[in-house]
């Protein structure tokens, strides 16, 4: 049957842009798809922390008065300085992007080392609060060995604790790993003004990272 | 020119062997690394066709331990561990990834007119995590079985002995490989339709799939983080679920349904969406309020988020709590009411075919409005205190999830197995098939809802002597059912053993642009991009080849 025959042939990509794939017709929609894609993404993890989210409502409802008085154990300086931390990575992400888009390659490679160095910051500063919690005897469920003076429920306060903030803490983990990437590629010239999606899918990830924190500080830190 | 070129719809003549994305670099290495959307259909139809056998044979011997009220040949502890094998194969390895994963995979590209969904090497790496989680299930049935049924209610599931963590993280895999389906589908709908197609232009598998995609990805996070704090209260007592500590593990029953009562709606919309698609076809007629049925779907997607409280009428919930989610489990019937209606107009007057896709097509009616109509009886508290963990639930979601999603699964293959293999298979033995599932699926369940509503519970492995006789006619009914599905599978597959692609590039006349390319489809699905030219079941325009888009690249 002749009516196959067609005048387009679908694997010459010779003019196209190499970051093109084969099932697109153009970056543009590539660029959008992506985009679609993350955001759907975000908000499985929207989700999947939500329901942490609620089960601290429900318990720090039902035990409201250990939730205070095991949030004394937590240094809010420590929380504040972090919060500060990942907002100033949250604008070097920004710049980084911009940078890209600008094919600023100098600007690009700056600004995704100043994230990277934030996050890091972050992940220590982190480590301090935990082995202070693990000398203290404050860990979760079974570990639980606080034996100072404390109400019932107490550590259900730190199920909660350690889950929540362990599980951002793999988040930021996961993307100093991918920033890392991001860094090797873009030493290598791979992003510039008309293919930077990885960084700015990156961005918005990160941005939900740092987001996720600024609702955990005030509830782990500030309950008083 | 292409647009004038009209093909018989019922052509059958034999084609030469093309080139095509089965034989196409047809190498194991080349299988096991593709990102071909047809072939990874392919592989999880393969995949979730296996779990399936497996839980059916399960399912056969749970019937056959329930032929006498004594024990016959297992004893309490085994049966428990069978049932939670055949419910959690079943939902999470069979019926949640069988539409979506194996016929979407494959169809929806397809009909969208795309090469490929919008991100393949993420559909990849979907099945390796499916068959990670797989393995993992696999193992934990090896290592001692589940007994806690598929629920995983605590405190039980965090006290009882054996691989209960290995199985909630299998669930806790298994739902990232549903969350990439989902995301990748959501995508690809938006951004990969061919020129030509707007959201009204889509086929209503389309819209069923779009929709399911939407429930996996906001539900399957909640059963994610579920899992994980049910393994962590099992391994290290956090007591978020443990009330002597504390906790609440009426909370694990919230965050359990919040996900597991949208999933119903993961297994339902997809067999809604291959029926939306397989009526119209078989009675030559435009859909009848094809807007109502999108959105008939998409709102029985938002609804289902909202009625999760109606599994928990006797966990001690608030009556308030308890009322206000009857009423919204109510609204659920709506759309559903609209759906069947809709699909009944399509029907009326219509030149109606009856080949073995109509046939299942028309066992999904009947079966799904018995199940569906039952589920009200269920939303109603009062009668659901009545028959709370009776057989009556049992035969309820054996109607919808069976009767329902399994039963369009099955017509849905028999309706798209000529374009996946161009090769049809022997329509007089499938229709005994299809007749035989019908007899038997009834025959195992309508005596469930009998014995139910006569007080017979769920989950007993023996029970008393007055309840014999619906139990032996609901073993005989399994044995129907079983040796039907086993023959449809036979006929099926004995087709393959054909030499020739016979079955024609339209066998049923369809309108929608999956068959507007050859059978079995060349790799890139279509020669060029083609454009859409008349709705979806525009019946008065004559059957085309695809027309193809000059220059798009």
């Amino acid at each position: 049957m002749s009516s196959h025959a067609v005048t387009a042939d679908h694997d010459s990509h010779a003019h196209h842009d190499p970051n093109l794939q084969h099932h697109f017709a153009e970056m543009e929609q590539q660029f959008e798809c992506s985009k679609i894609g993350m955001w759907l993404f975000l908000a499985t993890e929207v989700l999947l922390f939500g329901g942490l989210f609620v089960g601290y409502g429900l318990m720090q409802g039902q035990h409201p008065e250990a939730f205070k008085s095991a949030h004394h154990h937590l240094d809010w300086r420590m929380g504040a300085l972090n919060t500060i931390v990942l907002l100033v990575s949250s604008f070097t992400m920004v710049m980084a992007v911009w940078s890209a888009q600008t094919n600023n390659q100098k600007a690009l490679i700056r600004n995704l080392i100043l994230t990277i160095g934030c996050a890091c910051t972050f992940m220590v500063v982190k480590y301090f609060e935990y082995s202070h919690k693990y000398h203290e005897g404050l860990l979760p469920g079974a570990f639980y060995s606080y034996t100072g003076p404390h109400q019932n429920a107490e550590f259900v306060f730190f199920s909660f604790y350690f889950m929540m903030t362990g599980l951002h803490g793999i988040h930021v983990t996961a993307g100093i790993v991918v920033l890392c990437y991001l860094l090797v590629q873009a030493r290598k010239g791979a992003y510039n003004a008309s293919y930077y999606t990885p960084i700015d899918l990156t961005g918005l990830y990160w941005h939900l990272v740092d987001l996720i924190w600024i609702y955990l500080f005030p509830l782990f830190y500030l309950i008083s | 020119m292409a647009n004038t070129v009209t093909s018989s719809p019922t052509k059958t003549g034999t084609a030469p062997p093309h080139l095509n994305y089965l034989t196409e670099n047809n190498t194991l290495k080349a299988w096991l690394t593709t990102v071909d959307h047809k072939r990874l259909g392919l592989m999880y139809l393969g995949a979730v066709m296996s779990f399936f056998f497996i839980a059916g044979a399960l399912a056969l011997l749970l019937r056959l331990e329930l032929l006498t009220p004594k024990q016959d040949f297992m004893d309490s502890a085994t049966y428990n561990k069978v049932f939670t094998l055949h419910g959690a194969i079943m939902v999470f390895l069979f019926i949640i990834p069988s539409v979506p994963a194996a016929l979407g995979n494959f169809v929806l590209p397809l009909m969208l007119g795309a090469k490929d969904v919008a991100f393949p090497r993420l559909n990849l790496a979907s099945f390796y995590v499916y068959c990670t989680g797989a393995v993992m299930a696999l193992v934990a049935i090896i290592g001692g079985g589940v007994d806690t049924g598929w629920t995983f209610y605590t405190p039980y599931s965090t006290t009882t002995e054996g691989p209960v963590g290995l199985m909630a993280m299998a669930v806790f895999v298994l739902g990232f490989s549903s969350i990439f389906t989902g995301i990748n589908f959501v995508a690809t709908v938006h951004k990969l339709r061919a020129p030509g197609m707007g959201w009204f232009q889509l086929p209503l598998f389309v819209w069923g799939i779009y929709a399911t995609a939407l429930i996996q990805v906001l539900a399957t996070p909640v059963l994610g983080i579920t899992a994980v704090l049910m393994v962590m209260e099992r391994a290290f007592h956090i007591g978020i679920f443990d009330a002597r500590l504390g906790g609440d593990p009426v909370l694990f029953q919230h965050f359990f349904w919040f996900y597991s009562h949208p999933a119903v709606y993961i297994m339902i919309l997809p067999g809604m969406a291959i029926i939306s698609d397989i009526i119209p076809v078989f009675s030559k007629k435009t859909m009848f309020g094809y807007r109502a049925i999108g959105f008939s779907s998409v709102s029985i997607a938002f609804i289902g988020f909202l009625v999760w409280g109606h599994h928990m009428f006797t966990s001690g919930q608030s009556d308030l709590a308890s009322a206000i989610f009857a009423f919204l489990t109510y609204l659920v019937a709506i759309p559903s009411g609209i759906k069947i209606w809709n699909w009944l107009a399509t029907m009326y007057q219509g030149s109606i075919d009856l080949r073995t896709p109509m046939l299942y097509a028309m066992s999904f009616l009947l079966l799904f409005a018995i199940g569906g109509l039952t589920g009200l009886y269920l939303g109603a508290i009062s009668v659901d205190i009545h028959l709370h963990d009776t057989y009556f639930v049992v035969a309820h979601f054996h109607y919808v999830m069976m009767g329902g999603t399994v039963i369009a699964f099955i017509g849905g293959i028999h309706y798209w197995w000529p374009k996946m293999f161009g090769k049809m298979y022997n329509e007089k033995l499938a229709a005994i098939a299809c007749w035989l599932v019908f007899i038997g699926f009834n025959v195992t369940f309508l005596n469930q809802f009998m014995m139910g509503s006569q007080g017979m519970p769920r989950r007993y492995w023996t029970y008393l002597p007055e309840f014999q006789r619906y139990h032996v006619g609901s073993t005989i009914g399994s044995w129907i059912l079983g040796f039907g599905l086993v023959m449809a599978a036979g006929v099926l597959l004995a087709s393959l053993r054909k030499k020739e692609y016979d079955a024609g590039d339209n066998p049923w006349g369809a309108r929608t642009m999956e068959w507007e390319t050859v059978s079995p489809p060349i790799t890139h699905n279509f020669e060029g991009q083609p454009v859409l030219r008349h709705g979806p079941y525009d019946f008065r325009v004559e059957p085309t080849p695809a027309t193809v888009a000059g220059g798009r690249h």
